[in-house]
């Protein structure tokens, strides 16, 4: 009952999508104001239903309601109720739905929030967001329905054991709600296309939304990397791994496109580009969609191989991104040139951001496109980081430099002897880094670079404090430092992690003591241990730091039943500066055991850095909401004044 | 994109400038591609025709059934990866993949060296029915008679 009913919800979202597109579409003609009147209330009720239908899909899910097939092949009523809740989206169709339910929420959340902009403008960009929205309902409906019920007896196969972590409870929705976000941005791009409204109050309402996804998008990844960092036991972070490419492309398009929508919103320029950027941000998390969700790609995130759906969302992506690029084409020549700057200034630093943004943008499509298509053509191949670290450092690298000075530099146009002092001062960081760095430690050339840049960006990411009052600085300024502190310190910790970790890999007799760079390691036991769903051998470790205090370790290899899976769990030991990572491998013949162990130094710092980024947007994003708020406000009263002085 | 440019040729200047750093990224990103992408091969592939030792490639096929032996230090494995026709042993330290065994299929990333031998820096191993790696989906069901075809 409870399944019918959310399938029901769905089907009514998806009408009342259908009626928010048209009515917004009839709504644009002339005389057509009454019909987008019901715009924002069908926006406001799709949301509604969406998010119930979700909900009764976590209702099941909670209650392992077996007679449901996705339950049934996904769940299990032995698991713990936070992964019986959190399995609802560890499946293809359960994802498709958080997808569309937090498409339908930015939706109505715009309808019921956002008044700045023309009643026009308004409606073509909720007519925008219920296309694409109705797209991934039909195809949640005809190819992906959650709700289908079992015929045949159930069994419960219970969810995949690597997905069975607390990280699965936050990291898809987060990551989605920055995925999904970003479609608000297309719709705006799409809107302010249509009905030629390309101005600096379009790119101030815009910027909110875009920040907002962006934040969640960071985050996400931030996570993510965590996540499979001590979950997938190899001592990476980041794999280069077609998925989280998927992830990473919308993000450099979003970071790129908060940038542009900050000089539209300040000095009018940049129209057209911005525009683009707006398409092409959700059409990367479109693209990122597809290939996760198509079964093109087989990893933990591709949860089922269906060519139906494959094609299904290959056509909707076509679709929504062909159609915002025609309109595009056609529209692009109507917008009028916006405001002028010189190559030196806040505007042209901004310009060669968003340029190599945009270059390792395509670096990353084409690295991650290449083996697809490659393969059509009955060739087999694989790109990874030789490919991808040194190809986009290229990019990145000069950027940095930009970053660096960029922010000092003048709106409209600036004098490179303004700058002097600071410029100089920055230099000297770096050259003292990368003099001292190669002189006490020889460390390969990438990683040389990385340290150095992130000495000088941690410097110049708190040069535009410089000579004002720090208690009248708005919040989106405090925001870039942080967030530009952020990669610095983000940059520091790969560097470090790169050029500094230590590894022993051996087979070690209980009671033995094995050294990895300062830590001494002894394993004293190897015992079985049993969990909620699962069992498993685990290792006891003692660690010291220097002959320091002992810390005990306790890496598993663990034995799920449901589905039956072993997986290998790491134990992790983290100081203020660097982690131990532990992992327990097979036992030998000859009673040994076999052990992996690093010592990362500063290796945190990545993820640190991921949420300072993080931490710098959402500054920023209280900066200018409140700002918005306030004007608000002030216009309420001003209109209230001047209706009392009519009145009189 | 000085000032002393009319507002279209700004415009065009910008455009221009995005063009060409795009263009340089794509050219640079094809050049690399084919430099550093790691090719897919099976047994026979990579005998006939080895690559250079110092391209990273991946090794698909089956593991031979009596072929796996872990040496006295307890951590490097050998064994020997068949397709049917040819075959090429391979060395791996490291801890292998929990369904990692004789007579399965396995992706080994590594470098194949002057003496015959292939040095895996990676293993991947089917993990369970819904997560195979890509190149073992098709190979484990109707392996011999696959991989014999894609030699032609």
């Amino acid at each position: 009952m409870i399944a019918e009913f959310g399938l029901a919800a769905l089907w009514l979202a998806a009408a009342l999508a259908a009626l928010q597109l048209i009515a917004a579409v009839l709504g644009q003609r002339k005389g057509g104001e009454t019909l987008a009147l019901l715009v924002r209330p069908a926006a406001v009720a799709q949301a509604l239903l969406c998010g119930l239908a979700f909900l009764m899909l976590l209702w099941v899910f909670a209650r392992t309601d077996l007679s449901v097939l996705l339950v049934a092949e996904n769940s299990n009523a032995q698991s713990p109720l936070i992964f019986k809740i959190a399995g609802a989206w560890g499946n293809h169709e359960g994802s498709m739905l958080l997808w569309v339910t937090i498409m339908a929420a930015a939706g109505g959340l715009i309808a019921l929030i956002e008044r700045r902009l023309p009643e026009r403008t308004m409606s073509a960009t909720l007519g925008a967001q219920a296309f694409v929205t109705f797209g991934f309902y039909t195809f949640i409906l005809f190819a992906s329905n959650p709700f289908n019920r079992l015929a045949s007896a159930p069994q419960g196969g219970g969810l995949n054991p690597l997905l069975q972590d607390p990280g699965l409870a936050f990291h898809p929705p987060t990551l989605y709600c920055g995925y999904v976000g970003l479609s608000i941005a297309f719709s705006f791009a799409v809107g302010a296309l249509l009905t030629r409204q390309v101005t600096p109050e379009f790119a101030r309402v815009m910027r909110p939304w875009i920040l907002g996804a962006w934040i969640f998008l960071t985050i996400g990844i931030t996570a993510g990397s965590y996540w499979s960092y001590y979950e997938l036991g190899w001592g990476g972070w980041w794999f280069w791994d077609p998925v989280e490419n998927a992830s990473l492309m919308p993000w450099l398009a979003a970071t790129a496109l908060f940038h542009s929508v900050s000089v539209l919103a300040s000095r009018d320029a940049l129209r057209t580009w911005t525009i683009m950027l707006g398409v092409v941000a959700f059409s990367m998390s479109m693209i990122g969609t597809f290939l996760v969700r198509s079964g093109i790609l087989t990893s933990v995130h591709a949860f089922a191989v269906d060519p139906t759906r494959g094609m299904f969302i290959l056509v909707l992506l076509a679709i929504n991104i062909g159609g915002a690029l025609a309109l595009f084409a056609v529209r692009a020549g109507t917008i009028a040139e916006g405001e002028r700057f010189s190559a030196l200034s806040r505007e042209g630093a901004l310009v060669i951001n968003n340029v190599t943004l945009s270059a390792v943008l395509g670096i990353v499509l084409l690295g991650t496109l290449y083996p697809l298509v490659t393969e059509a053509f009955g060739v087999r191949v694989s790109v990874g980081p030789p490919y991808f670290n040194p190809v986009s450092a290229i990019f990145v690298f000069p950027m940095l430099v930009v970053l660096a000075v960029g922010p000092l530099l003048r709106w409209r146009g600036d004098r490179l002897a303004r700058i002097k002092t600071p410029a100089i001062a920055v230099a000297a960081v770096g050259l003292a880094a990368l003099l001292a760095l190669w002189l006490i430690a020889g460390i390969a050339f990438l990683e040389l670079l990385g340290l150095t840049l992130a000495a000088v960006v941690a410097v110049a990411a708190f040069l535009p404090l410089r000579g004002r009052s720090l208690k009248r600085l708005p919040l989106p300024v405090w925001g870039m430092c942080v967030a530009h502190f952020g990669i610095a310190v983000a940059l520091f910790g790969m560097s470090v992690d790169s050029a500094f970790t230590v590894e022993t890999l051996t087979a070690a007799s209980v009671g033995q003591t094995i050294d990895v760079g300062p830590w001494k390691v002894r394993l004293d036991a190897v015992e079985p241990v049993a969990g909620p769903n699962w069992t498993a051998l685990s290792g006891r470790l003692s660690a010291s730091y220097h002959g320091g205090a002992e810390h005990e370790l306790t890496p598993m290899s663990r034995t799920f039943w449901a589905p039956p899976q072993t997986t290998s769990e790491s134990a992790l030991l983290t100081r203020w500066n660097g982690q131990l990572y532990t992992v327990i491998g097979e036992g030998t013949p000859d009673g040994r055991w076999q052990l992996r162990l690093w010592w990362k130094p500063f290796v945190t710092c990545i993820w640190l850095g991921g949420f300072l980024i993080a931490l710098g947007g959402f500054l920023a994003l209280v900066g200018r909401v409140s700002v918005d708020v306030r004007r608000r406000v002030a216009t309420r009263k001003i209109a209230a004044r001047r209706a009392e002085m009519a009145a009189v | 994109m000085t000032a002393g440019f009319k507002p279209k040729h700004q415009r065009l200047v910008l455009v221009v400038l995005a063009l060409v750093a795009i263009l340089a990224a794509g050219a640079l990103a094809a050049w690399a591609l084919k430099n550093q992408a790691s090719y897919f091969y099976i047994p026979s592939q990579i005998v006939a025709n080895p690559p250079d030792p110092d391209r990273g490639v991946r090794l698909g096929g089956m593991v031979k059934a009596g072929s796996l032996k872990t040496a006295a230090d307890g951590i490097t494995m050998h064994f020997v990866v068949d397709d049917g026709k040819a075959q090429v042993p391979v060395t791996f330290a490291g801890i292998a993949p929990d369904l990692f065994k004789e007579g399965s299929g396995v992706v080994a990333e590594g470098h194949m060296m002057k003496d015959g031998t292939f040095v895996a820096d990676n293993l991947l191993a089917k993990h369970d029915e819904n997560y195979v790696p890509r190149e073992l989906q098709d190979m484990s069901k109707q392996q011999a008679r696959q991989t014999v075809a894609e030699t032609r």
